[in-house]
C-alpha cells in the first residue's frame, strides 16, 4: 500500500515535464495518462497552425479563429498581440517556482559526519545538530541511521530527504533479502540509493550520505549524494564541518589501529569540527561495524568532551579577594 | 501576503507548544488568525484531535493546514476500518512524516507538533519541519513565537539527550498541573513580544482518562 501511494505521487511530481511536452509543436505523444484530453487539443492546434502559420500558441482563442477565417489577415495583429489578460502567476516557469518553494522551506543543513575503514571494520561518527538558517532547531537529531543490523547510513543535507530515503532504502534492502534469501551487499544497497537519487537529479534534493556496512566481502563504505554521485572509498567526511574533521582524521589514521584507538580518533575528529563549525554540535555518536553487525560505542555531549580534553587550569592569583569578616 | 506574483503561500501566524510528561501530554496553541498586519479572526482553532490518544497542532498557512488535517483524519478512518483499532501516536507520527514528504516538491506550509500517549501510556511529542523530518522529543514549539518560547522551555525542561551513551534518564519531572501552568506562562510572555500570537489560548491535555480542553484569555492587542 505504501509503495502504491508512492507510485501515484511520482506522477504528481512530474507536471512540469508533461506540460513542456504539451507545448511542443512536433508530434510527440505525451506519455502521461493526465494529458489524454490534450491530445485532441494538440490536433486542433496543428490544423490551425497549418492554416495560418501562427507563431504563437493561441489555443485559448480557438473558437474565435474558427468562426471568422476571412477576417484573419486584418485581425492578425490582434491575434499575434499578447493576450489581454496576464497569464496566471508562476505559469511562465513552473520549474523555477518549484525550486523556489523548495528553497524557502529547505531545512537542516550543516553537520559533520565521518566514516572510515580500518583492519577491524568500519567506524562511523556524527554530531547531532540541526539548524534552520541561524536557528538551532534541534540538538538531538539522529544522524546515523540504522538501515538494518549490519548496515548504517549517515545523514547530511536536508533532514527530511535523508530520513525518508534511508527508510525507503531499508525497505528495499529487506525486500531484497526476502526475494533473494540472502542479505544485500553494501555495494548493492548504495547502488539502489544512488540510482534513486540520480533519477531525482536537479529537483533540489539535498543528501550527502555514507553507506557503511559489513557484507561477505568484508567492510564496505560508499559515499552517495543527491547529485547522483557514488564513490567507493576508505575515508570520508561529509558536511559543513568536514574540513576540520578531515584534518584530525587524516593526521591520526593508521589502518592497523585497534577499535579503541579508532573510536577515539573518530570522536576527537567530530569534536574538533563542532568546536570550529557553528552548524555542528550537540552529541557525538560513534558506531563500529564489525563482522557481527554494528554496535554503538559512545554518545558524548560535546561540551563535556571539551572539558575532558582541555581541563580548566587553576590560574595562580596574586591578590585573592576574600569576604570581609562581619564587623 | 500574495503581493509577489508567483508566491502561492501565506503565513497566517500563530504558535503551538507541546510538552510530554510521564503519563500525560499537553498540547496548546493560540487562536489568532492573521494576514500581514490584519487579524482575520480571534477564534480559530489550530488543534486537531486525530485519535483518542493523538492530537496535532499546526501553525503556518491555514489552507494547507486544513487540507493536511483532513487528509490525516481520513487516513485514520481507513486505518480504523482495516485494523479495528485506533492509531497509536508513533504510528501517526510516521504517517504525518510520510504525508508531508509526499509533497516534497510543493510542500504543505505547515509547522506541526504532534502530541499524545504512546503504547505504554507515556507522554510522547513529535516535532516536524515543513517537509516531514521528525523526531521524538520531550517538548517542542513551532510557529511565529517559537523562537521566543523555545529558550524558556529549554531552561525549564531540558533533559539529557537520548543519544547519550550510557543513557541517562530523560523524563520531564513536572506534574500535569505544573506543565499546564508553564504553558500558560510561556504563551503570556510570547503574546507580549510577538504580534501574531494572542487573543485566546486553547490547551488540550491527553491522559489515561481521555482528552480535556481548556481556554485562557490572552492579550488582544
Amino acid at each position: 500500500m505504501l509503495l502504491l501511494l508512492f507510485r501515484l505521487s511520482f506522477l504528481s511530481f512530474f507536471p512540469s515535464l508533461s506540460l513542456s511536452q504539451h507545448f511542443a509543436p512536433t508530434g510527440t505523444k505525451p506519455h502521461q495518462r493526465i494529458s489524454v484530453s490534450l491530445n485532441f487539443k494538440q490536433r486542433k492546434q496543428r490544423e490551425e497552425k497549418r492554416r495560418m502559420m501562427m507563431k504563437l500558441d493561441t489555443s485559448g482563442l480557438e473558437s474565435f479563429s474558427a468562426a471568422v477565417p476571412s477576417a484573419m489577415a486584418a485581425a492578425e495583429d490582434q491575434l499575434f498581440a499578447p493576450p489581454s489578460f496576464d497569464l496566471p502567476a508562476g505559469c511562465a516557469d513552473f520549474d523555477k517556482f518549484q525550486m523556489e518553494a523548495k528553497q524557502t522551506l529547505k531545512h537542516a543543513k550543516g553537520t559533520t559526519t565521518l566514516a572510515f575503514i580500518f583492519n577491524q571494520g568500519v567506524i562511523v561518527a556524527a554530531d547531532s545538530r540541526a539548524s534552520m538558517g541561524g536557528y538551532i532547531s534541534s540538538q538531538s537529531v539522529k544522524k546515523i541511521i540504522e538501515i538494518n543490523p549490519y548496515m548504517l547510513g549517515t545523514m547530511a543535507g536536508g533532514a527530511a530527504d535523508c530520513q525518508f530515503w534511508h527508510r525507503n532504502l531499508g525497505i528495499k534492502c529487506r525486500l531484497h533479502e526476502l526475494a533473494n534469501k540472502r542479505r544485500i551487499s553494501v555495494t548493492g544497497a548504495s547502488k539502489l540509493l544512488a540510482n534513486i537519487l540520480y533519477s531525482y537529479r536537479g529537483m533540489g534534493l539535498s543528501i550527502g550520505t555514507m553507506i557503511a556496512g559489513w557484507d561477505e566481502k568484508g567492510p564496505g563504505l560508499y559515499y552517495v549524494d543527491s547529485e547522483g554521485g557514488r564513490l567507493k572509498g576508505n575515508r570520508f567526511s561529509v558536511g559543513s564541518g568536514s574540513p576540520y574533521a578531515y584534518g584530525v582524521l587524516d593526521n591520526g589514521y593508521r589502518p592497523d589501529m585497534t577499535v579503541d584507538e579508532a573510536h577515539e580518533l573518530a570522536r576527537r575528529a567530530i569534536y574538533h569540527a563542532t568546536f570550529r563549525d557553528g552548524a555542528s554540535g550537540g552529541v557525538v555518536s560513534v558506531y563500529h561495524v564489525g563482522p557481527n553487525g554494528w554496535k554503538k560505542l559512545s554518545g558524548d555531549d560535546v561540551s563535556e568532551l571539551h572539558y575532558k580534553y582541555y581541563p580548566v587550569q587553576p590560574t595562580p592569583v596574586e591578590h585573592e579577594m576574600v569576604d570581609a569578616p562581619p564587623a | 501576503m500574495a503581493l509577489r506574483g508567483d508566491w502561492m503561500y501565506e503565513n497566517n501566524g500563530g504558535t503551538c507548544v507541546a510538552i510530554a510528561g510521564i503519563d500525560y501530554c499537553v498540547v496548546a496553541a493560540d487562536t489568532r488568525l492573521s494576514v500581514g498586519y490584519n487579524i482575520l479572526t480571534r477564534d480559530h482553532s489550530k488543534i486537531c484531535s486525530l485519535a483518542d490518544k493523538v492530537v496535532l497542532a499546526s501553525s503556518g498557512f491555514q489552507g494547507d493546514i486544513r487540507a493536511l488535517h483532513k487528509n490525516l483524519a481520513a487516513r485514520h478512518l481507513l486505518y480504523q476500518h482495516q485494523h479495528n483499532k485506533q492509531m497509536s501516536c508513533p504510528a501517526m507520527g510516521q504517517l504525518l512524516s510520510n504525508t508531508l514528504y509526499y509533497k516534497r516538491f510543493f510542500p504543505y506550509y505547515a509547522f506541526n507538533v504532534l502530541g499524545g500517549l504512546d503504547n505504554e501510556g507515556k507522554g510522547c511529542v513529535f516535532t516536524y519541519d515543513a517537509v516531514g523530518s521528525y523526531e521524538r522529543v520531550g517538548y517542542s514549539t513551532q510557529g511565529s513565537g517559537s523562537s521566543l518560547i523555545m529558550p524558556v522551555l529549554d531552561n525549564q525542561l531540558k533533559s539529557p539527550s537520548p543519544l547519550l551513551l550510557p543513557a541517562r534518564d530523560a523524563v520531564t519531572p513536572l506534574s500535569e498541573t505544573e506543565a499546564v501552568d508553564l504553558v500558560k506562562d510561556v504563551f503570556a510572555s510570547a503574546t507580549e513580544r510577538d504580534i501574531y500570537t494572542g487573543d485566546k489560548l486553547e490547551i488540550v491535555v491527553i491522559n489515561a482518562s481521555g482528552i480535556k480542553r481548556e481556554y485562557l484569555e490572552l492579550r488582544k492587542d
